[in-house]
C-alpha cells in the first residue's frame, strides 16, 4: 500500500489484465480448443452448418434453464428441481390445452390455445419458484433441502395429472413454429427464443440492479443487509425467476419433442448446474457471468457432437464433462484461497 | 451548543443480564469521541442502540437537540447516523465503487433508469473522486474488494460511512488487525472527516491511538458513563483509572 502511495488513485485496469483474470476467457479457449480439435479431426461431418444447427437446437432448452441456475448459483444458492419444475410446466400446459380441445385432443388447436399454453406453463414454472424461493428466503430452509424437496414433489403432481403417462396431442401448430419452424429458413425459432432469453437475462444481471444485488448477497448476505437490501425479497424473487425460466424451457420442450418427456428430463438440474459451474460461476457465490453459462452449456454439446461423429463412445464425453466440472471447482477454490490469503 | 447526537439514560436489558443502567453519552459537530471501556461495559451495546441495530428499553436519544427512535439502521442512515462495523460488512466480490455505492446504485436516466440499469460509469467516477478525497488510495477501481489489502479493504469500509453520513459515524474498532502504516491512513481519514464538521465516534481499545486521534474521551464501566476527558488533558492513566473503577467523576453519568 506504501509504495503505491505516489500512483494517481483508482485507474482501471486495461482490458487485456481484465480478461486475462477473467474465469470466462480461460474456459472460452477450452470451447474454441475443442471446436478446433473436432474440425481439425473431421473437418467434412464436424464443421457443417448442420451439425451446427443442431448443435444449438438440442443446447437450447438447457440453456434457458440454466440462465435462471446461473443467478440462484450466484446468491450461493442452488436449485435441484429445474428439471422436475420443467416436466409440471409442460404436463400442466399441455394437459390445459387439451381441456380446451374438442375431444381432448389437442392436434389441431389454435393460437388461442397454444397462448394459454403457454401461459399456463409460465405460471406453473412461476409457481414452483415462488414455493423454492419462499421456502429458502423466509423459512431459511437450506436451498439443497428445499428444492430436493420440490424436486420430488413437482414430478410427482406432473405425473398425478396424467397417471404417470406422456401428453401425446401436442398442436401441431406449435410444432411446426416454435418447435421446428426457422428464421430466415435457417436459424431454428427454438434456438431465436433461447438467444433472446439468454441476452435479456444477461443484461439483466450485469447491468441492472436486480444484478448488482444478486452478487452482493452472494457475496456477503450481511453486508446486502445492512446496506439496506431486501435480502428475503430479492431471494424469493431470484427463485422465482428461476422457475419461471423453467416453465418457458418447459414449453420449448413440449413444442420440440411433441411429449411431455416424464422421464426426459431427470438429470437437466446437474447439467445445468455443470455448465453454469463451468463457465466459472463460483458454488460459494458471489461471482458468475451469463456468457461463461453459455459457454459452460455448449462444452458438453461439443464434446457430446464431436465423439459421436469421429467414432469414440459418448461415455468418453461423461468422464471429460465430470474431469471439466471437477477442475473448474477446483480452480475456483485456489483462487479463493489465495485471495483470503491477503 | 447542542450536541448533535445526545444519549440519555439509556436501559438495556438482554434476558437477565443488564449490558446498558442508564448510560449517557453525547458527541458534537466536528470533534472525534473516544467510547472507551473494559470487555462489557457496554460500548458495543449502546453504540447498537445509537446506530439503530438494538432498540433501548427505555433511555432518550435527541438529535439536534430533537428526540428520535432508531428502530432500525436503515432509519439511522436516513437520519445521518453511519456506521463501520469491526467485521467490515463488504461484498468482497463486489469492487470499492460498487461497495460504495452498495444499496444506493446511481440509475440511468431516462427508460434504461426506470427498468433498473445502473450507471456504473457514473459511480466509479464519484467513487474516485470521493477516495481521492479521503486519501485512500487504490491500485485499481474495478478489482473486487476481497483482492485488496486488509487495510485497503478497511479504508474502503470507512470511506463508504463517511461519504454517506451527514451527522454522525460510528467506527467499532476501525483499526483493529492493520498494520502501523495502513493504522496512520486510517486515522487520518477520520481526522478529516472531523476537519469537515462530523460528529466522529470512535470505539478501541488502543488507548494511544484514543488520546492521539480524539478530542474527548468518554468512559463506560458496568452499563455506565463514569468519567469524561478532554483528550488534551487526559494521561492514559487517567483512562485506565477510570475504565477499572480506580478513578470516578462523581458528575460523568
Amino acid at each position: 500500500m506504501t509504495t503505491l502511495d505516489g500512483l494517481p488513485t483508482a485507474e482501471r485496469r486495461s482490458l487485456g489484465a481484465r480478461l486475462l483474470s477473467a474465469n470466462t476467457f480461460w474456459i472460452a479457449l477450452v470451447l474454441l480448443a475443442l471446436i478446433v480439435v473436432f474440425s481439425a479431426i473431421a473437418p467434412e461431418s464436424f464443421l457443417t452448418f448442420f451439425n451446427f444447427q443442431q448443435l444449438f437446437i438440442e443446447t437450447a432448452v438447457l440453456l434457458v434453464i440454466a440462465v435462471g441456475m446461473t443467478f440462484v448459483i450466484i446468491t450461493g444458492g442452488i436449485d435441484l428441481s429445474v428439471g422436475s419444475v420443467l416436466i409440471f410446466a409442460g404436463m400442466i400446459s399441455a394437459k390445459t390445452m387439451e381441456w380446451m380441445s374438442p375431444g381432448q385432443d389437442a392436434s389441431n388447436a389454435g393460437w388461442g390455445v397454444i397462448t394459454a399454453g403457454l401461459v399456463v406453463a409460465i405460471a406453473g414454472g412461476s409457481l414452483w419458484g415462488l414455493i423454492n424461493g419462499l421456502l429458502v428466503a423466509r423459512a431459511n430452509i437450506p436451498p439443497l433441502i428445499v428444492t430436493l424437496g420440490t424436486l420430488g414433489a413437482a414430478l410427482g403432481v406432473a405425473s398425478l395429472l396424467n397417471d404417470g403417462t406422456n401428453v401425446r396431442t401436442v398442436p401441431l401448430e406449435l410444432r411446426d413454429s416454435l418447435g421446428f419452424g426457422t428464421l430466415e429458413g435457417n436459424i431454428p425459432n427454438l434456438v431465436v427464443v433461447a438467444v433472446v432469453i439468454t441476452v435479456i437475462f444477461g443484461l439483466v444481471l450485469h447491468t441492472t440492479r436486480f444484478g448488482r444485488y444478486t452478487f452482493a448477497i452472494g457475496s456477503n448476505p450481511e453486508a446486502a443487509r445492512r446496506a439496506g437490501i431486501g435480502v428475503t425479497r430479492h431471494l424469493t424473487n431470484v427463485y422465482l425467476l428461476t422457475g419461471f425460466l423453467a416453465g418457458i424451457a418447459g414449453f420449448m420442450s413440449l413444442a420440440y419433442f411433441q411429449s411431455t418427456t416424464i422421464s426426459g428430463h431427470t438429470t437437466d438440474n446437474l447439467n445445468a448446474i455443470a455448465g453454469v459451474v463451468m463457465g466459472g460461476t463460483s458454488l460459494f457465490g458471489g461471482i458468475g457471468t451469463i456468457l461463461g453459462t453459455v459457454i459452460g452449456v455448449f462444452i458438453p454439446a461439443v464434446l457430446q457432437k464431436g465423439f459421436n461423429i469421429i467414432g469414440v463412445q459418448p461415455y468418453w464425453q461423461m468422464i471429460a464433462v465430470g474431469a471439466v466440472l471437477v477442475a473448474a471447482v477446483w480452480f475456483d477454490q485456489q483462487r479463493r484461497r489465495s485471495q483470503n490469503k491477503r | 451548543m447542542t450536541p448533535v447526537l445526545q444519549a440519555q439514560n439509556i436501559v438495556k436489558h438482554y434476558g437477565s443480564v443488564e449490558a446498558l443502567r442508564g448510560a449517557s453519552f453525547e458527541v458534537g459537530q466536528g470533534e472525534v469521541v473516544a467510547l472507551i471501556g473494559d470487555n462489557g461495559a457496554g460500548k458495543s451495546t449502546l453504540v447498537k442502540c445509537l446506530s439503530g441495530a438494538e432498540i433501548p428499553d427505555s433511555g432518550t436519544i435527541l438529535l439536534d437537540g430533537q428526540p428520535v427512535t432508531l428502530d432500525s439502521p436503515v432509519t439511522a442512515r436516513r437520519l445521518g447516523i453511519e456506521t463501520v462495523y469491526q467485521d467490515l460488512a463488504v461484498a468482497p466480490d463486489l469492487d470499492p465503487a460498487a461497495n460504495l455505492f452498495l444499496g444506493r446504485e446511481i440509475r440511468r436516466k431516462g427508460l434504461l433508469g426506470k427498468f433498473g440499469v445502473l450507471d456504473k460509469a457514473e459511480m466509479r467516477r464519484r467513487a474516485a473522486d470521493e477516495f481521492t478525497r479521503l486519501g485512500v488510495t487504490l491500485q485499481s477501481i474495478d478489482v473486487p474488494i476481497g483482492a485488496l489489502s486488509g487495510g485497503q479493504r478497511q479504508s474502503v469500509a470507512v470511506a463508504r460511512s463517511v461519504v454517506w453520513a451527514s451527522k454522525v459515524v460510528f467506527m467499532d474498532e476501525p483499526t483493529a488487525a492493520l498494520g502501523v502504516v495502513q493504522r496512520e491512513k486510517v486515522l487520518d481519514v477520520i481526522k478529516r472527516v472531523r476537519d469537515e464538521g462530523m460528529a466522529v465516534v470512535l470505539i478501541s481499545h488502543n488507548m494511544p491511538e484514543v488520546l492521539s486521534v480524539s478530542d474527548r474521551v468518554e468512559v463506560l464501566r458496568l452499563g455506565r458513563r463514569v468519567a469524561r476527558f478532554t483528550a488534551a488533558e487526559a494521561s492514559l492513566e487517567d483512562l485506565v483509572g477510570a475504565m477499572t473503577g480506580a478513578l470516578t467523576q462523581e458528575d460523568a453519568a
